[in-house]
């Protein structure tokens, strides 16, 4: 672990050093920053002087496992909230959203631990995720937390999926985004019936969002305390 | 709709759209200035131009085909909902949420075959009508449009099929700028299949246990509704990349691992759903 961090170290340095290379770099941190995570963006012209990441994790973008270990990030986030819901769901929960909401829970470990699995040494570390902003006593609280990181989810993956070379991880986020669909519309009908696919996430096109990874990060950075370095986006 | 917004859109996940579309960036910029002037009436038309320009020269005719497979399966669906709601005696689908919901549905399903058929430009198969189709799929379901709960269990396979369908196609689509568009329809219907779901728990004898996600079911089908097996064969699936979901943490059961990721269904299998529900002489 280890030698596979050095060895992307010396990576990164290198890629820093290239005086010509067109690059973004971004930096997330989350601890107090909430819905305001992003300290430097989107340097499509390069100047030479940008600060090596320090500490936290790095997405690196120039193949799949960094597209993977975006949505590795993204799921660890979602997994930690669903089952700090499911460890005291609010009181003004019905039986039936208690079950659901601990069916969402499990479909989300489900998909952290398979990222986990199919990136293997490649995989990120885990998050420390930062929820203060979430109000988890409430029904309304939880929803509209819910709410955000579902349509956030379906947005990120419809976005990364021109990112992705391999055919396998293509379907197998197709696989998932459909599901993260499924809970987005669930989640917006209890919010307020009929308002599963409604004008704030389906345009006139009758299209889904799709975010890039820096709309999703901004986003999803202040429920994030570890910092998320991004390369080669 | 705004073109200026969509080259834009574009532009996020495709950083060099303008450069596509033209080397000369600032006589891009004129075009979709230009774009500000065009009807609304006529924006997939000009839209699909657009993408011609864009990726058009280049388009292999793989690409065509799975664009036009999918304008195939939007006809289905839209007419299937257009005819419900816009038929001389219209399908009782209470007024209210239930409506409202169909509605939606319907107009989003209107929106795609716009958007495919602009995006084809004259690439574009030859439009399916109503009168193509046969919804009771030769008389299986001879109450389609006159039984709310059989309309409801239709609906329902339709946009499963839907989902599938699209995602089935995603290797066809890998590396090709259209992939987003796809997968921005993908996940609509998706929404869609979610929602119909729990119209179907509520109003369809016996399905209350249907949830908002294909649960595990021996033969992938958790709807109940054996006329639809074909729609759901394979969803019990529970090995990714040859990984086994089940099991994978504490709590990830059969059916949760059958849940948490849907299946795709190739062309042929969709083809052959698609076909029980057109007439002779229009089938794919």
């Amino acid at each position: 672990m280890k030698n596979l961090q050095q060895l992307e170290e010396q990576e990164e340095r290198s890629i820093l050093t290239a005086p010509l290379q067109r690059r973004s770099f971004l930096q997330f941190a989350g601890a107090g920053m909430a819905g305001a995570a992003l300290l430097a963006a989107g340097c499509t012209k390069d100047d030479g002087i940008v600060a090596p990441p320090s500490a936290g994790v790095t997405l690196d973008f120039k193949d799949d496992f960094g597209v993977l270990n975006y949505a590795y990030a993204l799921e660890q986030l979602e997994a930690a909230f669903y089952i700090q819901v499911a460890s005291a769901p609010p009181t003004d929960f019905s039986t039936a959203e208690r079950t659901y909401f601990a069916d969402i829970q499990f479909h989300e470990i489900a998909h952290r631990e398979f990222f986990k699995k199919a990136l293997g040494a490649n995989a990120i570390g885990s998050l420390e995720v930062n929820f203060a902003a979430i109000d988890f006593r409430t029904r309304a609280g939880v929803l509209a937390a819910a709410k955000t990181f579902e349509d956030l989810g379906v947005a990120a993956y419809n976005g990364a999926g021109v990112r992705l070379v391999s055919n396998d991880f293509l379907l197998a986020a197709g696989k998932i985004v459909s599901v993260e669909a499924r809970h987005a519309a669930y989640v917006r009908d209890l919010i307020s019936n009929g308002s599963f696919a409604n004008t704030e996430v389906v345009n006139a096109n009758g299209l889904d969002q799709a975010f890039t990874p820096a709309q999703v990060l901004a986003a999803a950075g202040g429920f994030i305390k570890t910092k998320i370095n991004v390369i080669n986006l | 709709m705004n073109i200026v917004n969509i080259l834009e859109e574009i532009e996020k996940v495709d950083g060099e759209i303008y450069e596509r579309l033209n080397p000369r960036r600032a006589a891009m910029k004129s075009f979709a200035n230009m774009g500000k002037k065009i009807s609304l009436a006529a924006m997939p038309l000009a839209l699909g131009s657009v993408f011609q320009k864009a990726y058009g020269q280049t388009t292999p005719t793989a690409i065509v085909d799975v664009l036009n497979f999918a304008l195939s399966l939007e006809y289905l669906e839209y007419h299937f909902y257009n005819h419900a709601l816009n038929a001389p005696t219209p399908t009782p689908i209470p007024a209210g949420a239930a409506l409202s919901a169909i509605t939606t549905i319907r107009n989003h399903e209107d929106a795609h075959v716009k958007l495919l058929e602009g995006a084809l430009g004259s690439a574009k198969r030859t439009p399916l009508v109503y009168d193509n189709f046969d919804f009771t799929a030769g008389g299986t379901f001879n109450d389609v449009f006159t039984n709310y709960q059989t309309f409801l269990k239709i609906a329902l396979a339709f946009e499963d099929t839907g989902v599938r369908a699209y995602k089935g196609q995603a290797g066809v689509l890998n590396r090709n700028a259209v992939l987003t568009t796809a997968l921005q329809i993908h996940s609509v219907e998706a929404r869609h299949a979610a929602h119909l779901r729990q119209m179907v728990a509520a109003n369809v004898t016996g399905a209350s246990g249907l949830k908002p996600w294909i649960a595990y079911a021996a033969n992938g089908n958790d709807t109940g509704i054996a006329a639809v097996n074909p729609v759901y064969a394979g969803e019990q699936n529970t090995t990714q990349l040859t990984i086994n979901i089940s099991g994978i943490a504490t709590g990830v059961t059969q059916t949760a691992a059958a849940e948490c990721f849907d299946e795709p269904l190739d062309k042929a299998s969709v083809v052959s759903i698609a076909n029980l529900f057109i007439k002779t002489g229009f089938k794919l």
